[in-house]
């Protein structure tokens, strides 16, 4: 069996092959991408149903390739006559074959890893994805400089969202105005949580004594839950928040309620950092 | 008779006469009394007056000096120190100990390989089954969106224990039971080149798993398998559980990868050239490699935390200087090889498996090798993929992700392989093959999957979810453990002299296989849709999702309880006579008499051929089992 010549009963597995993902790819592809997780309700999850949309279609015509061949070959090649089978013939790898086969990964991972790569250039979706404290700016936002600067605080078991450019108010819902680019800075005052809004397509673990960035732009008014996605301890499954992208009108509003109900607490906390080192503990007496 | 072969005669003493000193019980006995000493005299007098011992309300270093002399109580009593002690006093050397006839050397040390491997399979049997009830009792748990069963703590500690347990056990389930029974037959050698360590490699592991299991009594461990720190600084006394445990199977691992490496370089029988060499002792060689280098990592990263725990370090408490990435590297650099010290084992044995039952050789031997030695090489190179959204190295994030996906490469030479060898075969669908051919369908969902969590963009949606949680019980589950029983269907008749029952047997594969993809499958979407790992709490429309997979789980179960069925079935009441070589395979394990001769072989075979050779005319037996002087000195004896 040389490559170039493959045998009838392979011909006719691989042109069965052919015709099911020449159907199956495209269908994939308009019908089951649009669909995908985590939605379009932002630019970064977006870019990743995209790209969840370009894997699953690079998997299917393997998936279909595995099970077509298998399906031939386990029942042509079934040893149905009675008593124990004789041996079948002694055939050896084939150079050609396995260079093809070596040839067609190859390209296909090369591919993907390019297109990952590309896929987080921001100029195209941006990522979502945390980016550690000082991300390259290759990789932020053109308009990460007029950015909303939101910070996400993790402990034990509960977010709180500080808003630096709003006189530091802290709350427990997460609003965000639509249409606007977002720049989370994600930390923790105890132990590692990941600060996981799957709407927005955006994770970022909350690393104590770090500061974690990442980037969406929120473009679809809905509410949704955030929550929590890196092991925290007891009530790591109860540790969520309610996210609302809203008007920015709405924002505005809902942010001078925040801040006159929470001035007086505003005052004692710690001025904004990027990172927080809680105050010792004192046992008590 | 000459001099070695008297040494090594198997003595037959009656069964009271071998239940002296130096067994299984005598070793929990001095566990139990090294337990005591360590934590009430030693640990008690050390912590005396020690501030950080007191402002908590819990102490550390006694109890953790209570393991760890117990566990050393455990192994003195089990005869770990006889030899040394003996050799010390000026003995002779031996190669071997209490290897008799009789049940009880399968609770003693015993430097029989062979017992080796059939203690390792009960062994690895009774965790899974422990472990597979703590999987039973978390997916309980997940029929409702909020707790109902089992408190928060009660829960996040069993998905601990879950975890912990099946990484620890796995991680031997194929090297442990038929490494050690058949690595040494199929190179044609007497014995491991190491017997005592290969003895101390098994019984570290009831040590770890019952230590492991303290942690239920010690107000369990809420990090995990993983054990992120400082997670795991802050948490409870049975933390010191997990870190000890771990450690040990740590050590068990890298003596295990040790002991191989250096059985099948200078142990091979004469003609045993590397071309030779089953596939299945490729992958063995491979995963040795792996265990070697990666396993050393889990232990230095267990004891830094035990040192952050007991003796006041900061190496991972971020607010003193330490930092958790360093914990998340360390752990990692040993956890990703990790999971392929779990996957090439698999592959080997249904290479094995496909090329017999095919009745065909193994279509490209070089490219199966080239595909096993790249994966365990590639793997050290991946270990970031686990902090794609950590914050660490963000920059980095390409490279690692492309040395993911190029696993994929020498991954798919195993899958060429399995296809090219199935290609014109004489294929016979005994239970054996069952299991193998659905290694690779499961597996390459799990590969698949795979794509998604090694490819940045889409692996901050995947990344701790169930989706993750779904990929790898596709790849250790649907790969390593449906592996493990087409190996054990396949090699039990020779272990045990007994066939398993056929039918059992595929009514067990048919439940398992159905009901693994119908518990899993749908936790992919289940991830999609915005549930993390390890929660007790889910979002209330996920319900009906959840609720299908504990069903298809408790079938599972169902499955197991066939199995378990089937052994004492097949053993004690059909007792079918397995006849010499029931699978006419050409494998060299099979020309040897069951049970097989404490001994292997009467005289050091030859080897003449690979054990593929089916269908090729006039090709050779594998071996010459009773060569020559002048045949052994040509094959270079």
């Amino acid at each position: 069996m040389s490559a170039l010549r493959p045998s009838p009963e392979m011909r006719r597995v691989l042109l069965v092959w052919l015709v099911l993902s020449v159907i199956a790819t495209p269908l994939v592809v308009i019908l089951l991408g649009p669909q995908l997780p985590p939605g379009a309700a932002s630019d970064a999850a977006h870019g990743q149903q995209q790209d969840n949309t370009v894997m699953t279609a690079i998997v299917t015509p393997i998936i279909i390739l595995l099970i077509v061949y298998f399906a031939y070959v386990l029942s042509a090649f079934k040893h149905r006559a009675e008593g124990e089978p004789e041996d079948g013939p002694p055939m050896r790898g084939d150079v050609s074959v396995m260079a093809l086969w070596i040839g067609v990964t190859l390209t296909i991972v090369i591919f993907l890893a390019a297109w990952g790569a590309y896929e987080l250039f921001p100029g195209e979706t941006g990522a979502g994805g945390g980016q550690g404290p000082t991300p390259l700016a290759i990789a932020t936002p053109a308009d990460a400089s007029t950015a909303l600067p939101v910070q996400v605080i993790g402990q034990q078991w509960a977010w709180t969202f500080r808003y630096p450019t709003y006189g530091g108010v802290e709350t427990t819902e997460l609003v965000l105005p639509v249409n606007r680019q977002i720049r989370f800075t994600v930390t923790s005052i105890d132990v590692i949580h990941s600060f996981w809004a799957l709407k927005l397509g955006v994770k970022a673990d909350a690393v104590p004594n770090t500061s974690n960035v990442a980037f969406a732009k929120p473009v679809k008014l809905e509410a949704s839950t955030v929550r929590c996605a890196e092991l925290c301890g007891l009530w790591h499954g109860h540790m969520y928040a309610p996210l609302y992208v809203v008007t920015p009108a709405r924002f505005l509003a809902w942010m001078a309620e925040q801040r006159s109900r929470w001035s007086p607490a505003t005052r004692y906390l710690p001025p904004y950092a990027t990172k927080y080192a809680p105050e010792p503990t004192y046992r008590a007496e | 008779m000459n001099a070695i072969a008297a040494d090594i005669r198997p003595a037959r003493r009656p069964w009271w006469g071998q239940l002296g000193p130096f067994n299984m019980f005598t070793g929990i006995l001095l566990g139990i009394g090294g337990y005591f000493l360590g934590a009430l005299v030693i640990g008690a007098t050390l912590s005396k007056g020690i501030n950080s011992q007191i402002a908590t309300d819990q102490n550390d270093m006694e109890f953790v000096l209570g393991i760890l002399f117990g566990v050393a109580g455990f192994l003195i009593g089990m005869g770990f120190l006889n030899y040394p002690l003996a050799r010390l006093r000026g003995a002779e050397p031996s190669l071997r100990e209490k290897e008799e006839h009789g049940i009880w050397r399968y609770f003693t040390l015993c430097t029989d390989h062979k017992v080796v491997g059939i203690q390792y399979l009960w062994g690895v049997l009774f965790f899974f089954l422990v472990a597979g009830i703590n999987a039973m009792l978390i997916r309980t748990e997940l029929l409702y969106p909020t707790e109902h069963f089992w408190s928060a703590d009660r829960y996040i500690s069993l998905v601990g224990l879950h975890g912990t347990m099946m990484m620890m056990m796995t991680s031997s389930m194929i090297l442990g039971p038929f490494g050690n029974y058949f690595v040494p037959i199929m190179i044609g050698s007497r014995r491991m080149a190491f017997p005592r360590l290969e003895a101390l490699s098994f019984w570290l592991l009831p040590a770890a798993e019952v230590v492991l299991l303290a942690s239920v009594g010690a107000q369990g461990f809420p990090s995990g398998w993983t054990g992120y720190a400082d997670l795991s600084v802050q948490a409870k006394l049975g933390m010191d559980c997990y870190l000890i445990s771990f450690a040990l199977i740590g050590m068990s691992m890298a003596l295990v990868g040790f002991n191989m490496l250096a059985t099948v370089y200078t142990m091979r029988a004469p003609g045993m050239t590397w071309g030779r060499l089953p596939i299945f002792v490729w992958a063995v060689l491979a995963t040795a490699i792996l265990q070697l280098l990666a396993a050393p990592l889990l232990i230095a990263a267990m004891a830094l935390v035990l040192m952050d725990r007991i003796v006041g370090t900061t190496f991972f408490m971020p607010f003193s200087g330490g930092s958790p990435y360093l914990y998340e590297n360390l752990f990692w650099f040993f956890g990703h090889p990790e999971v392929y010290i779990l996957a090439l084992p698999g592959f080997g044995v249904v290479l094995e498996l496909i090329s017999v039952f095919a009745r065909k050789p193994i279509w490209g031997y070089k490219l199966s090798v080239a595909g096993l030695m790249g994966v365990s090489l590639l793997s050290f190179f991946v270990w970031q993929h686990h902090l794609f959204v950590s914050g660490i190295n963000a920059d980095l994030r390409p490279f690692y992700m492309l040395t993911t996906e190029l696993i994929s490469i020498p991954t798919a030479f195993v899958f060429l392989n399995a296809m090219g060898t199935l290609w014109k075969g004489k294929i016979t669908y005994t239970v054996p093959m069952l299991f193998a051919l659905a290694l690779f369908f499961n597996f390459f969902i799990g590969g698949a999957s795979g794509i998604f969590n090694s490819d940045v963009p889409s692996d901050v949606t995947t990344h701790g979810s169930f989706f993750v949680m779904a990929h790898f019980h596709y790849t250790i589950m649907g790969g390593l453990v449906f592996a493990f029983f087409g190996g054990l269907f396949y090699w039990f008749p020779k272990m045990f002299g007994v066939r398993l029952n056929e039918k059992l047997g595929k009514l067990q594969f048919w439940l398992f296989f159905i009901f693994f993809n119908s518990t899993f499958f749908p936790l992919f979407a289940v991830g999609m849709l915005g549930q993390p790992r390890r929660v007790s709490a889910y979002d209330p429309s996920l319900q009906t999702l959840n609720d299908w997979v504990t069903a298809s789980a408790y079938m599972i179960g169902v499955s197991f309880v066939v199995f378990v069925v089937n052994v004492i079935y097949s053993c004690f009441f059909e007792r079918k006579p397995a006849l010499g070589n029931p699978w006419r395979s050409r494998s060299i394990e099979w020309q040897l008499p069951t049970p097989v001769p404490v001994n292997n072989f009467e005289r050091v075979p030859v080897i003449t051929a690979t054990p593929y050779e089916y269908g090729v005319r006039d090709a050779p037996a594998v071996a010459n089992m009773n060569p020559t002087h002048e045949q052994v000195v040509a094959a270079g004896g």
